[in-house]
């Protein structure tokens, strides 16, 4: 293995920016956010990246390296041996420095999911097998790897007609509850709009958490608000029931 | 000066947006008082997520001989008698309602086959006790409040840095804190205030800790005049990760060994046999962590330093189930598939017992107005900390600051904030930016981190701590003339300067509380004094900022009533014991 690779990181502001190259001495099973870390204590103090753990639990350190979207803390050095290892940030959110990004636009919309409505006070009978579905979701870290891939949200900049994948799985986690009361399928098919997923599973790609953000999470949605509203069987029983 | 600041005024402001904080705010908001968080890192980043094994809590859903004296009586005997007992009764009574509290609102646990919360066993519980999420505890208990705050009425300010408390003559009147995004201020006025900043595991190199561990609320409410007690406690968790070197100090849950997994030194001998013949691998942190270290010593260690463990046996269907957060970060991260083979492992700094010294029901500290919970706050761990018992920390105290911060709240008008003291402080947190010359922050870091190391760490003696104090005190003189290059917006230099004014100022206390205690007790080794003395353990070391720098002075540890002390008396667990008389 070589001594020294080379990083290509962007530095920049919402002004516009380019890449800048910075040389580091490899160690053994070093990760990218090593990498950073020399860089910002020898190079570049004022370097911005955002982490927190280090250890893929808290999603905090999101960016493209390469032009994939991965976590910093979680991809190695030693996988880029001989190229030069480009660093941007995650292209659909607005950048505030470097590699930090403006994700906000998500924390609002995880705040407009309507809460857990529990049918019974606390302490639940739950059989295992009916929650490994939802634990499954509940293993998101907030990374927005998800968010940021969406060709919908990506390509298309339809924030203001789809929420993305990391909402939906938040809502199926909810919807998808033994002991949930709450109705968020007109959520789903307004606001939300989880009609616009076109199933190309880019999220699930690229999940670090290995969710089956689509198969296990979305295309359900779908069929729930299916059922629902585009069920003419369904619909006319709906009818006369009333 | 032409600063631009913007003014804020609240009931209760919490300072640290962890579970403890957030457990905090939801207790004030909920009864309708005017809350705010302010937190380092976005929202559910924060050191809580990082918890792996599960939260203690006597629910006795898969012992039924567990209950709250024997969580009680787990908890002090590992804290070797220097922890104050109200909080751990306190603890140990309320932490069963805190986590179904929890279920109620969202948090989705591991099941028994009847469907109730599991348990799984883990170092010193007498019984199954901790509540889990696979090996994802920390993170379905920070995402579930991040979700309940989001339902109530709580200004979230992410991604901020406190810099000062501030007075309104004694009492607590608020802080002034930076935006990292842009270097904007904001002035916090508030009528109580709750530190829950977590602790300053960062001090050190070798760590679990996440870059927030930097101690701020507790050097923060420090100046301002609080007390810190047991400072010397500072825990080493026996399993971190080895290798690669960017990896070392990671956190290997003891979740490994609660679910079957065992260690051996390079001989191939199972050497907690010898060290805790009868709770062997899971014995407390303190013994087991001490372990590993001897047998490195004594030339019997891995070749990265450690010790092997090994959990093969139970299969790969049960650790890819069980512990799959570890079989994925071992995978990724040293290329070892826990499944097919051992790996290494050694002691890593895990959590900082000692804090702020408060009251038991209410987390007040020294200062009116001004509470503390969670990792910050000093009295429920005393020498050595409990697994799981962290998480039942930040959820019991949490909730009870939250309400003695409302308490105080109702009771009080809103303070004001001296604004030429606002103005220095805007100067100072500036300044490093307009110096030409000065310290590199990075470098401070590491000088600090060497220092701990080789004069606080987990083998200590009086000489090499008077050494070593000399060395912060001097490393805390230079810490005043740090530079930062570059801009406001964004700076991690500039942001690295006031985390290091924070750890070389708990740095200084821990080796001050370490030089006071004269004896081995707990998470305090001291090869001069390798004994646990009676007299040592009637008192905590208190600790008081003043003009003239740290002051230290013993306090006596509050003494058991009798009801509570023939609990030790027993031979054995209560709950053991119970069962026992019932047979």
């Amino acid at each position: 293995m070589p001594d020294e690779i080379t990083l290509s990181v962007y530095r920049g502001d919402k002004s516009g920016g380019q890449e800048v190259e910075y040389k580091v001495p490899i160690q053994t099973g070093m990760v990218v956010l090593d990498a950073l870390h020399f860089i910002q204590a020898h190079d570049a103090p004022d370097l911005a990246v955002r982490w927190n753990c280090k250890a893929a639990h808290c999603g905090s350190c999101s960016a493209e390296i390469n032009g994939s979207p991965k976590l910093l803390c979680k991809t190695r050095v030693d996988d880029y041996v001989g190229e030069v290892i480009h660093i941007r940030p995650m292209h659909s959110f607005p950048v505030i420095k470097d590699l930090v990004t403006d994700v906000s636009w998500n924390y609002e919309k995880l705040r407009q999911v309507p809460a857990f409505q529990p049918a019974i006070k606390a302490p639940f009978t739950l059989q295992q097998r009916d929650v490994d579905r939802i634990q499954e979701f509940r293993n998101c870290i907030e990374c927005f790897l998800c968010q940021n891939i969406c060709h919908v949200l990506r390509d298309h900049d339809a924030k203001d007609r789809y929420w993305g994948p990391r909402l939906m799985i938040r809502i199926a986690e909810l919807e998808m509850h033994p002991l949930d009361t709450g109705d968020r399928l007109d959520l789903l098919k307004g606001a939300a709009g989880v009609g616009m997923c076109n199933i190309t599973k880019c999220c699930t790609v690229v999940c670090p958490q290995g969710i089956d953000i689509t198969d296990n999470g979305i295309i359900p949605l779908k069929e729930r608000v299916a059922d629902v509203y585009w069920d003419p069987l369904g619909g006319l029983v709906r009818k006369l029931h009333k | 000066m032409s600063e631009d600041i913007a003014y804020h005024e609240y009931d209760v402001l919490v300072i640290g947006a962890g579970g403890a904080g957030l457990r905090a705010a939801i207790e004030a908001a909920e009864n309708g008082l005017k809350t705010a968080v302010l937190g380092k890192s976005l929202l559910g980043k924060a050191h809580t997520v990082m918890a792996e094994g599960g939260v203690a809590a006597a629910l006795g859903n898969v012992d039924p001989q567990d209950g709250w004296e024997t969580h009680f009586y787990d908890t002090c005997r590992s804290a070797h008698f220097i922890n104050d007992y109200r909080m751990a009764e306190i603890h140990a009574k309320e932490a069963p309602d805190r986590v179904l509290e929890l279920e109620y609102w969202g948090a989705v646990f591991d099941r028994t086959p009847e469907g109730k919360i599991m348990q799984r066993p883990f170092g010193a519980h007498s019984f199954r006790r901790l509540a889990h999420v696979g090996d994802r505890t920390g993170k379905e208990i920070i995402r579930t409040l991040e979700q309940k705050i989001m339902t109530l009425n709580v200004d979230v300010y992410q991604e901020i840095t406190a810099t000062k408390l501030f007075k309104d003559q004694e009492r607590i009147a608020g802080c002034i804190a930076y935006y990292r995004e842009d270097g904007r201020f904001a002035v916090f006025t508030a009528k109580a205030v709750v530190i829950a900043t977590g602790g300053w595991g960062k001090a050190y190199k070798v760590t679990s800790n996440s870059w927030e561990s930097t101690g701020d609320g507790a050097a923060l409410a420090f100046r301002a005049g609080a007390e810190l007690a047991d400072m010397e406690m500072v825990q080493f968790h026996p399993t971190g990760m080895t290798w690669p070197p960017g990896a070392r100090g990671i956190l290997v849950t003891e979740g490994v060994r609660g679910e079957g997994g065992f260690l051996c030194n390079s001989e191939g001998e199972r050497f907690m046999e010898k060290y805790d013949p009868v709770r062997k691998d899971l014995s407390s942190r303190d013994v087991v962590a001490r372990g590993i270290y001897k047998e490195v010593k004594a030339g019997r260690g891995t070749p990265h330093g450690g010790a092997w463990l090994d959990i093969t046996h139970k299969g790969a269907a049960f650790i890819k189930h069980k512990l799959p957060g570890m079989y994925e970060q071992l995978l990724s991260l040293a290329d070892v598939d826990i499944t097919k083979s051992r790996f290494e492992v050694a002691p890593t700094i895990h959590y900082t017992m000692g804090g702020l010294r408060v009251d038991p029901y209410t987390g007040a500290t020294s200062v009116p107005g001004l509470f503390a919970a969670g990792e910050c706050a000093a009295g429920l761990h005393g020498a050595n900390r409990l697994g799981g018992n962290s998480l039942s920390d930040i959820l019991v105290f949490g909730r009870r600051a939250g309400a003695g911060a409302m308490e105080y709240a109702k009771d009080t008008k809103m303070p004001k904030i001296d604004d030429t003291e606002v103005q220095a402080e805007v100067e100072r947190v500036l300044a490093p930016l307009s110096r030409t010359e000065g310290e590199n922050p990075y470098k401070l870091h590491e000088d600090l981190q060497e220092i701990m190391a080789a004069h606080a760490g987990i083998e200590r003696n009086g000489q090499s701590l008077e050494e070593g104090l000399g060395r912060i005190q001097e490393l805390r003189e230079r810490t005043e003339h740090q530079m930062a290059k570059g801009s406001r917006q964004f700076n991690p230099g500039w942001h690295g300067v006031f985390d290091v004014q924070n750890m070389v100022l708990l740095g200084e206390a821990i080796i001050r509380g370490a030089i006071e205690r004269k004896e081995s007790r707990g998470a305090q080794w001291r090869t001069d004094f390798p004994d646990e003395l009676e007299n040592q353990g009637k008192v905590n070391y208190v600790q008081r900022l003043t003009d003239h720098g740290i002051e230290l002075h013993p306090e006596p540890v509050p003494e058991m009533p009798e009801e509570l002390a023939r609990l030790f008396k027993l031979g054995m667990a209560p709950g053991l014991a119970n069962s026992a008389r019932k047979e």
